[in-house]
């Protein structure tokens, strides 16, 4: 039964920008939920501002709106559109805001917009604290006691009567924003204060503590017709007080009875049976561990981070469902599309067990405090399936690209006992599995450790368990090794590499031993600052140095391989084999009676795509987007395609999207199997970001085809020395430099060159870091910290080049380069390319500059050579133009230039590496003529999750996510770029109600001057910091002067008065510094912090135009 | 010690032996709920069977006294991949393997049991052996011979399970209550009493092949046919009763009382290739269109051909369209296929007893009042 005619249009709300506490899934939920509309016979009409998803392709919806996610943006849409129903439980949060404010607006009713699936007033009721309580109190169902409060009186005052701990949720805020556990009274106040001031609606719940209790959740579904079902439930392994975005999370749960399991599973029934949910939902419960009690700690009335989680656990793809439901159709109507022979009115049946492992951004940012609390702090999560606790843990480890393999952090293993206690004693945070571990290691008991955290002594035992294991192996040799031993610690999961890095280490021989924990000290410093390649290559250059006895992976894999050990591919089937399944979605186990070599010759000729894996700053869901389209191209050119990747939040692991999905860690040991086992004939690295092409080395040593550029091209552009090499050969300028190990040669590296430097240590990936320095006292200090950082590797030392970058993407096949476009930064080189504003085409390059640019393209391309994608970042200096870095891959920018050009950047890629010709590929070739239009990107920051993170740009990358801002005229793209961003331009902004608080280091005050004129002449109010006043005043400006002191920059802020904040710093990390206290501060009170000149001007730019931006789409 | 899963196929599995040190042989069914083990070992329908869990990790809550469903086991063997030596959870009492020890139990762990589950659906039921690993050369020899020294080697299952299960004696399970429902045990789950004294009924539990004379003594104002194990078909001498007793008495049948309500009213039941063993099999109410998510265990299945036009069709499965629930067209008698009480599995269907109640009350001359 169909809510509206079959051919209806229907508006679709994604949402917007990745930020931490909503990223990659719901372009997994929106492209799921376009095509399961499309598949019914709509017609659908998208919304989003993030061009980096697929759900803004042009072939996923009938029209793409890539447009600020605002309700002047959708009202104006819907205006032109007409479109009868409005999706929004889809689009995360974000989406289901502006559905209940469009609604609330009027504009629905005005337009006769129906809003489709769950009612607004169901989501009312969940999101509403007050009446979310109420109905939980009607339902008899018990939640922790909790009052809401919309001040910090009423918050006091409630605290009295319920006493510490507390926690606080602020409603209506992403991934829990600005929430958190108060333990003493100073603590929920600033909680409070906080979250008050984030909420948009003012309102703070608080709540007794039942920390430490079972955290549950329960994905669950129902249809219009009242039948409900789950999908799955999960276990944190972390108890109450983790965010569940932070938690390690099994599915399904581990240590409930089936009457604790039905329990839950009936009050979840019972709880969206009220809210009259139609599609998915989400609840979560707190499980008291010593007795039947529980409390509903939280519901979700719309598609989760969870139920995409819950989605690629079981196979059951619940966003594609909802959708459909949202339409009107039942789930006894809708087959299954896992089994295909069966109905979607089921719940999934698991015969293995799923891990998901948080990735945290805390290696990019060791200045974030890395605790964990209600506040999601995670940019990404891993996931893996094993047919054991410990199999799928090992895998979920070495999957997440942090250096570890195992259960066995070397930072922690340093730690002195006391350190050690003192850390498990103490909050949470992202390395307490390895300090458990640790500590198990240490002899403490599961029941001490139990006690101590609250982690179940299930996955202690567990814990424990892999801890002997691992004592075995170290007191065993690889010799005395037998088939059978080595087979039981596979189906535990270790890694070749984990069980040659200990093996024998605790033999007899002290000699080995010796020799053994050098090299593992060496290997784990070398992970631990590294991409996987680059510590490989290290690995191999010191075990060249050692006895023969030491055994690397190579060693540990033939062993294997001799003894007929290899891991079986399992399906996720849904049902636990009751069913033939036809969905070929796979993950490795060792569990099981070996496979039978497959016999069928295979038909086809096999490509695989290996994936980007977890979103982490610097490497977003854009690669999965590459992922998904070369996937594609291949199937285009009549490949059979196999993909391959751990991020359960993305399309690229939707089972619909290759021939063949492996759910797998992206190792060489993991990827080679694969290949194997399908008899893969092409393997594409090119497109996974810098995880799959940190591979590319091992596979090729292995044997493996790498298609497009060649490994030694690659090398030619990822190779400092190399590269360096090819630019002089091409007489191509760069940017002078040199190396330095200490302050000393630092020092006068530096002043050969001329401040102002880049300095940053060898091997490092996304700029993780990087640092512009301007004196030599700037110079010692970080020194001092980047040795630390550098852990004995030289420190590089540029000339900064303070020019206008250019960033280039362009596919060449070895013979001719395409160029569909370039992208020019608005901010000066020196912030990280994925933190800068661009605009395509160029709006302030001369003819003479793009040529040359152009022409470098082509010659490096050609050299390199590139078959494939490159990306280069070129930065132009008083008309002279500098090679800045070479990427012989996909790069971030790519999506974007891939939509706003129409050039199918992936798909010549893809069809060049096939051996296609450039030429005769129908775009022609060199630069490729610009649009008409102007497009312009702007980072998204997530900064109000990662306290303690500086804000200011700069060389190192901070953004999580970006929107696309499309209009006739660069000031309207600016316009719109900034909106979506959440940097008002237009009648909220430049007028005399707007307050501007500038604070100008004594480097820039000069250049800021003129920039401050022009706000002033806006009619904004300017209020500055001391230094900066007074130049103003000398300018004759009237200014409002404040103090240089946190209380008075604070209280100026709170009053009210400041709507946006103008910082250049002298010196960024620095947090004992005024300047970034109050960039902090901004933050916490969400305001927009504008921290380079050039953002300012071009912001500017934007408000003097006052132009009234037209929605465009992209469809042709 | 090392043991192995001998089918009447030939397919072997090996696998770790657990509990009991015997030999174990019995009908291999899978049952794949993820969570449930303790009631699934305890529930007499899967008497002489060996039961296989779908779901890896067994045994990880440990065993506890509140979630038997009999006072033993009366399964023949239990199979899983894992099972877990260190339970945690605060009712546990102790482990898998010791339980069955203590229970005279055949287990084998470390078994491909999802390798076993696809021989399962693809061949159809088979019949199986745990043997210890040195036994098994006899069991393969054995199997060499000719067809029907095969036939004696892989023997048919025992006919008269239900006789076996069933309570010895007429006890009183629940004393007080208004109204009063004889359940005839015909291996029945403790749930299903539980159920019905939590609906407020008085329950007294009689033997399968109680007399239709002793049960009218017992002044009942409902029947409760139970649940219980092997072909229905083998309880035919229990028909009259039954049908008598549906003449006289509303009543409710789960599972075996179902198919046994089918059969006395003329129905006809059937093997099914493997069965529906699970917690997640989604039943459609043809009344209200609603899907519920149930509880199965059953091997035979009621059949619609040359189907009785005293019954009617009130449930089927969504999967394979197979009859999930049936109601007599004049009288106060429905049965379901699949286990309202639960014990392991979903609980929306619990609202069957409800509906019984009303029709024990509509006989009584009152009408059910209850809050909703």
């Amino acid at each position: 039964m169909y809510t509206l005619p079959k051919d209806a249009k229907l508006l679709v709300i994604g949402s917007g920008p990745i930020v931490i506490g909503q990223a990659a899934e719901f372009d997994y939920a929106g492209t799921q939920a376009c095509k399961a509309l499309r598949e019914e016979g709509y017609q659908v009409v998208l919304v989003n501002s993030n061009p980096a998803t697929i759900m803004t392709d042009t072939d996923v919806a009938d029209r793409v709106y890539i447009e600020p996610l605002t309700v002047a943006t959708l009202t104006a849409i819907i205006e032109k559109e007409r479109p009868q129903g409005l999706l929004a439980t889809l689009g995360g949060q974000t989406a289901l805001n502006l559905a209940v404010e469009l609604s609330e607006a009027g504009v629905l009713e005005r337009y006769g917009v129906q809003l489709l699936g769950t009612p607004l007033a169901s989501i009312k009721q969940a999101e509403d604290r007050q009446l979310f309580k109420d109905l939980m109190e009607q339902l008899e169902q018990p939640i922790p006691e909790s009052e809401i409060v919309h001040s910090l009186e009423e918050g006091l005052q409630f605290l009295e009567q319920i006493g510490l701990p507390v926690i606080l949720r602020p409603a209506y805020t992403l991934g829990g924003t600005g929430g958190g556990i108060a333990e003493t009274m100073e603590q929920a106040i600033s909680i409070l204060t906080r979250g008050l001031k984030q909420s948009p609606i003012g309102q703070v719940l608080v709540e007794r503590s039942i920390r430490g209790w079972k955290e549950i959740e329960y994905e669950v579904m129902r249809d219009g017709n009242g039948t409900c079902i789950t999908i799955c439930n999960m276990e944190n392994v972390d108890p109450v007080g983790v965010h569940t975005g932070d938690s390690i999370v099994v599915a399904p749960s581990q240590t409930l009875t089936d009457r604790n399991y039905q329990m839950l599973r009936t009050a979840a029934l019972t709880i969206i049976r009220a809210l009259k949910i139609e599609g998915g939902c989400n609840v979560q419960f707190a499980l008291d561990p010593y007795s039947d009690r529980y409390c509903v700690i939280e519901v979700n009335s719309r598609v989760s981070r969870s139920s995409a989680l819950a989605s690629k656990a079981t196979g059951y793809p619940i966003a594609k469902i909802a959708a459909k439901i949202a339409v009107g159709l039942q789930l006894d109507e809708i087959v299954n599309p896992v089994t295909g022979r069966t109905y979607a009115a089921f719940e999934p049946a698991l015969d293995y067990l799923v891990v998901k492992v948080p990735r945290w951004p805390f290696d990019k940012f060791p200045q974030a405090a890395r605790t964990l609390g209600t506040q999601m702090k995670a940019t990404g999560e891993v996931m893996a399936l094993g047919r054991n606790f410990e199999e799928a843990l090992q895998k979920a480890l070495r999957s997440l690209e942090i250096g570890v393999d195992g259960v066995y952090l070397a930072e922690v293993a340093a730690w002195s006992d006391e350190v050690l206690g003192a850390y498990l004693a103490a909050e949470p945070d992202d390395r307490r599995l390895f300090a458990l571990a640790e500590a198990l290691r240490r002899g403490v008991t599961v029941a001490q450790l139990q006690q101590g955290t609250q982690v179940d002594a299930w996955f202690l035992h567990k814990l424990a368990g892999l801890v002997e294991l691992e004592s075995q192996l170290k007191q065993m040799t690889l010799e005395e090794m037998t088939a059978e031993q080595l087979l039981l610690f596979k189906k535990k999961g270790f890694a070749d590499t984990r069980i040659a890095a200990l093996i024998g280490t605790q033999v007899k021989s002290m000699e080995l031993q010796v020799e053994k924990s050098a090299e593992q000290q060496v290997a784990v410093a070398l992970s631990e600052q590294q991409d996987t390649a680059s510590a490989m290559t290290g690995l191999l250059q010191v075990s060249k140095t050692h006895p023969a006895t030491a055994p690397t992976p190579q060693d540990v894999r033939a062993k294997r391989l001799a003894a007929g050990i290899k891991p079986i591919y399992t399906l996720v089937d849904t049902c636990a084999a009751e069913f033939e399944s036809s969905t070929p979605y796979y993950f490795s186990t060792y569990v099981g009676e070996p496979e039978e070599p497959n016999s069928e010759p295979f038909s086809k000729k096999k490509a695989m795509v290996v994936g980007s894996g977890p979103i982490r700053i610097g490497q977003g869901i854009e690669f999965d987007y590459c992922s998904v389209h070369a996937v594609n191209a291949l199937k285009r050119l009549g490949y059979e395609t196999v993909i391959l990747n751990n991020n359960p939040e993305t399309v690229s692991t939707d089972f619909d999207t290759a021939d063949s999905l492996y759910f797998e860690p992206l190792t060489a040991e993991d990827v080679l199997a694969v290949i194997e086992r399908e008899g893969v004939e092409l393997t594409f690295v090119q497109f996974g970001g810098q995880t799959a092409i940190n591979l590319a080395s091992q596979l090729a040593e292995a044997g493996v085809k790498i298609a497009g550029t060649s490994l030694a091209g690659i090398h030619a552009a990822e190779d400092r020395e190399e590269f360096r090499q090819l630019l002089d050969r091409l007489a191509i300028p760069q940017s002078v430099g040199g190396t330095a190990t200490d302050v000393t040669s630092a020092l006068a590296t530096a002043k050969r060159i001329g401040y102002p430097v880049m300095v940053r240590p060898s091997y490092v990936i996304g700029g993780q870091a990087m640092a512009v320095v301007y004196s030599d006292e700037e110079l010692v200090r970080y020194m001092e910290r980047a040795t630390d950082v550098g852990q004995g590797h030289p420190i590089l030392i540029d000339r900064y080049l303070a020019g206008k970058e250019v960033e280039v993407d362009a596919v060449c096949d070895g013979k001719n380069v395409l160029i569909p476009g370039l992208f020019e930064h608005i901010e000066r080189a020196g912030v990280h390319s994925g933190d800068s504003m661009s605009v395509y085409p160029p709006q302030s390059l001369s003819e003479e500059e793009v040529r040359t640019i152009v022409s470098f393209t082509e010659k490096i391309a050609l050299h390199v050579p590139v078959v494939g994608l490159l990306n280069i970042q070129f930065v132009i200096v008083d008309g002279q133009v500098y090679v800045l870095e070479v990427n012989p891959r996909a790069s971030r920018t790519v999506p974007i230039l891939s939509k706003v050009t129409g050039v199918p950047l992936v798909d010549l890629a893809v069809r060049v590496s096939c051996g296609e010709a450039l030429a005769e590929a129908g775009y022609g070739i060199g630069l490729y003529p610009a649009k008409e239009y102007v497009v312009v990107k702007a980072p998204v920051f997530s900064f109000a999750k990662l306290t303690g993170l500086d804000i200011q740009l700069s060389p190192e990358m901070k953004s999580t996510g970006e929107v696309l801002g499309i209009g006739a005229t660069y000031e309207e793209a600016l316009a719109k770029a900034f909106v979506g961003a959440g940097i008002p331009v237009g009648a909220s902004a430049g007028s005399f109600s707007t307050g501007l608080l500038v604070s100008i280091t004594d480097r820039q005050k000069a250049e800021a001057l003129p920039l401050l004129e022009r706000f002033a002449a806006l009619g904004m109010t300017l209020f500055a910091t001391e230094g900066t006043a007074r130049l103003l005043i000398e300018a004759g400006l009237h200014v409002h002067t404040v103090p240089r002191d946190e209380e008075s920059t604070q209280s100026l802020l709170k009053s009210g008065a400041v709507q946006f904040v103008l910082n250049a710093p002298t010196l960024a990390q620095d947090p004992t510094r005024l300047g970034y206290q109050l960039r902090r501060f901004t933050v916490e009170m969400k305001l927009p912090c504008l921290t380079s000149l050039d953002t300012a001007a071009a912001w500017l730019q934007a408000l003097e135009a006052k132009t009234k931006p037209i929605p465009m789409y992209l469809n042709v | 010690m090392k043991g192995c899963l001998v089918l009447e196929n030939g397919r072997v599995f090996h696998g770790d032996l657990i509990g009991a040190t015997q030999q174990a042989y019995g009908e291999v069914v899978f049952h794949t709920g993820m969570t449930g083990y303790q009631e699934i070992l305890t529930d007499p329908s899967y008497a002489g069977q060996i039961v296989v869990m779908t779901y890896p990790l067994i045994g990880n809550c440990g065993l506890n006294v509140r979630d038997f469903e009999a006072q033993k086991p009366w399964l023949t063997g239990f199979i899983t991949s894992e099972a877990c030596d260190l339970p945690s959870h605060h009712e546990s009492e102790g482990t898998l393997a010791d339980y069955l020890a203590k229970q005279g139990i055949v287990g084998l762990t470390g078994v491909d049991t999802r390798r076993l589950v696809q021989t399962i659906r693809q061949h159809g039921s088979l019949k199986g052996y745990i043997v210890a690993q040195d036994q098994r050369e006899h069991l393969v020899a054995g199997m060499t011979e000719t067809a029907s020294e095969k036939g004696s080697l892989f023997p048919a299952l025992p006919r008269d399970t239900v006789k076996r299960v069933t309570t010895p004696t007429i006890y009183t399970h629940t004393k007080h209550g208004d109204s009063h429902v004889v359940l005839l045990d015909f291996g029945a789950k403790a749930n299903i009493a539980r159920s019905l004294a939590g609906i407020g009924c008085r329950v007294t539990v009689v033997p399968a092949t109680t007399s239709f004379d002793k049960i009218q003594a017992l002044e009942p104002d409902g029947i409760m046919l139970s649940n219980g194990p092997g072909d229905p078909q083998d309880c035919a001498d229990l028909l009259p009763t039954i049908r008598r007793l549906g003449e006289t008495y509303p009543m409710f049948g789960i599972c075996l009382g179902h198919q046994l309500i089918a059969l006395a009213y003329g129905a006809r039941t059937e093997k099914m290739k493997f069965g529906h063993r699970g917690s997640n099999h989604p039943v459609k109410s043809l009344a209200t269109g609603q899907v519920w998510m149930t509880s199965q265990n059953h091997g035979y299945t009621v059949s619609e051909a040359d189907f009785p036009a005293a019954l009617t069709v009130t449930h089927r499965n969504v999967n394979d369209g197979t009859v999930e629930g049936i109601a007599h067209a004049e009288l106060p008698v429905f049965s379901v296929q699949f286990h309202p009480e639960a014990a392991p599995g979903p609980q929306e269907s619990y609202e069957l007893f409800l509906q019984f109640l009303v029709l024990i009350r509509e006989r009584k001359g009152q009408q059910l009042v209850y809050a909703t």
